[in-house]
């Protein structure tokens, strides 16, 4: 499975950092090290809804710290 | 009418954009191309953009204007790609050439005829001879040029008749043709710099412009539908475009067709990070960020090249990067620099980046869409550190090793930073001349070949002396204040790392 996250401008700035850093922790805690490859994207053409992250071919947008969980539950975990 | 109200009117709406008729000029040219290149009209236009840049009846540049119009012609020719023979991307456009007289050193109204002579005194070649006043004369047959007697005398009443051209090209690249007598360029010395561009008063020399690259790759995208197009821009964008804020001219260059705009910058804090193992590893480099000095070292001093930095560029690093996560993206780096146009044809930058423009053509494009930047809402630029940031100045690239060297714990005693940070290809020549014969001090060679570092670039809109703060200042605005901040979220992407 392929993940990316946007680290554009717009979603640096909302701290798509974080949320690499929270994605690499969980992808490590859950084991999925060789199912998920993380990878970086300039831009997912959501500027104003970012922090906006693509698994497979769906873009997901307003992903935050604090809804993190929810959102790998429901695209990551569950796929 | 008050008084307050008449001065409003006086100011222009706008600050001026170029330093130089000469770019103003050129930029005309530019942006005409580009209109008709978007309209495809060019074909059929050829002729009648000389007539839109020549449409007075009576000259003003040159002695008549068919005159202007046929070297309007030759600067259509460069704007469009130039000589596909000549790979240079620096080209003499012959019948622009003025062909300045070349006097040399030659004695001025100034002489007072003293009765010290020191002028003659320290000639060597016995070259200075006096009149029945005592005013001193240069026998052009002995004088070698070396000018001497205009450092002695105490009137400076000596003077250096040089072509500018002559005079930019520190490397002596640049001689006089000896059938036209106009300027010609020695290529196997030519770093591509663009020294003589920006010095020419008569604009005769040019780098040759890809914008009709641009803007087919912006077309053929079909919205950046069927690829997509990235702009890479240089951190010395924040000294320029003075007259409007820099996320208006982001969105600028999204509304003119690209994708995205990711900072040049962050290739920067890569390589500086990269660049501070392998010094410390190596226990000597120079730099491999500029273009026009890494050419210089290969044309002028061979010996030296194993020293180069194995680095790429921040250009052909964030670029490389980019094309990693997006492998169909078209790249195109936008700067003030004439010699990354000549990088991209080399390996192994050639893979990754696909065009280069100058701050210069950005502007010509945006102006042929009829896009007023200054109405625009702001967009946002933020991927790399102060210190990618700071590249763009003379200093900046060792104040990032130094920083680099200190995140990742390189203790002193295994390896102490002594960087020469070289301004313009003069320090560069001095410091290269040492370290290739050993006695140099220093165990990195910061090299930049424009004085000011890219901020004095001859793509540059602008070339003042705020332009350093400006660069400071943009770099304090940086969301991530360190290096490994800023390219270690990065680096954690995928199972790579940045300096493989």
């Amino acid at each position: 499975m392929k993940v990316y996250v946007c680290v554009g401008s717009s979603c640096h700035l909302k701290g798509s950092y974080d949320i690499i850093n929270l994605m690499k922790e969980n992808i490590a805690k859950n084991g999925l090290e060789d199912t998920v490859e993380l990878s970086g994207a300039f831009c997912l053409g959501k500027c104003t809804e970012g922090v906006s992250i693509k698994v497979e071919d769906e873009v997901i947008c307003g992903v935050s710290k604090e809804n993190f969980n929810e959102i790998f539950d429901k695209y990551i975990l569950k796929k | 009418m008050s008084n307050e109200k008449q001065i409003q009117n006086k100011t222009p709406k706008k600050l001026r954009k170029f330093d130089t008729k000469v770019q103003l000029l050129k930029y005309k040219v530019l942006r005409e191309v580009a209109r008709h290149a978007y309209n495809d009209t060019l074909l059929e236009s050829f002729n009648d953009i000389a007539k839109v840049i020549v449409k007075q009846k009576t000259p003003t540049m040159r002695c008549c204007i068919y005159k202007e119009r046929a070297i309007v012609g030759e600067r259509i020719k460069i704007a469009t790609g130039g000589d596909k023979k000549n790979p240079n991307i620096i080209e003499v456009i012959d019948i622009a050439c003025d062909g300045c007289p070349e006097g040399g050193y030659t004695v001025t109204e100034d002489c007072r005829g003293c009765i010290a002579h020191r002028c003659e005194d320290v000639c060597k070649r016995g070259a200075i001879t006096f009149d029945e006043h005592q005013k001193a004369h240069i026998d052009k047959d002995k004088c070698v040029n070396c000018g001497q007697c205009a450092k002695v005398c105490p009137y400076t009443a000596i003077a250096n008749h040089k072509r500018p051209c002559e005079r930019a090209c520190k490397i002596k690249a640049i001689s006089t043709d000896e059938e036209t007598r106009a300027a010609k360029i020695d290529y196997s010395k030519c770093i591509s710099c663009g020294a003589c561009v920006y010095q020419c008063p008569f604009g005769a020399i040019d780098d040759k412009s890809f914008i009709l690259d641009v803007i087919n790759m912006l077309k053929g995208s079909d919205n950046n539908n069927r690829y997509k197009t990235y702009a890479v821009v240089a951190p010395s964008i924040s000294s320029q475009f003075s007259y409007a804020k820099i996320g208006q001219i982001i969105a600028g260059i999204k509304k003119i067709g690209f994708y995205s705009v990711v900072e040049a910058a962050l290739g920067a804090d890569m390589v500086a990070y990269s660049e501070a193992k392998e010094l410390a590893e190596k226990g000597f480099l120079t730099s491999s960020c500029c273009p026009a000095f890494v050419n210089y070292i290969h044309k002028s001093f061979p010996t030296m090249v194993d020293k180069i930095s194995h680095n790429l560029s921040p250009m052909g690093a964030i670029a490389k990067y980019i094309k990693d996560t997006d492998p169909t993206a078209k790249i195109v780096f936008i700067g003030p620099c004439t010699a990354k146009k000549m990088e991209i044809q080399q390996e192994p930058v050639k893979q990754y980046v696909d065009s280069v423009i100058t701050f210069e053509e950005l502007q010509a494009i945006i102006d042929s869409r009829d896009i007023d930047v200054t109405e625009l809402e702001e967009d946002v630029l933020d991927n790399a550190s102060y210190f990618g940031r700071i590249f763009a100045r003379s200093g900046g690239l060792a104040d990032a090793v130094t920083q680099a060297l200190k995140e990742q714990g390189v203790p002193e005693e295994e390896f102490k930073l002594n960087a020469v940070s070289c301004d313009g290809i003069e320090e560069c020549k001095k410091a290269l001349l040492k370290a290739s014969k050993n006695v140099l001090p220093n165990n990195f060679i910061e090299g930049m070949a424009c004085v000011g570092g890219c901020i004095g670039g001859a793509g540059c809109l602008t070339h003042g002396d705020k332009d350093k703060r400006q660069v400071d200042a943009y770099g304090q605005e940086a969301y991530e204040k360190t290096i490994k901040d800023s390219i270690a979220a990065l680096e954690k992407i995928g199972n790579r790392k940045i300096d493989e």
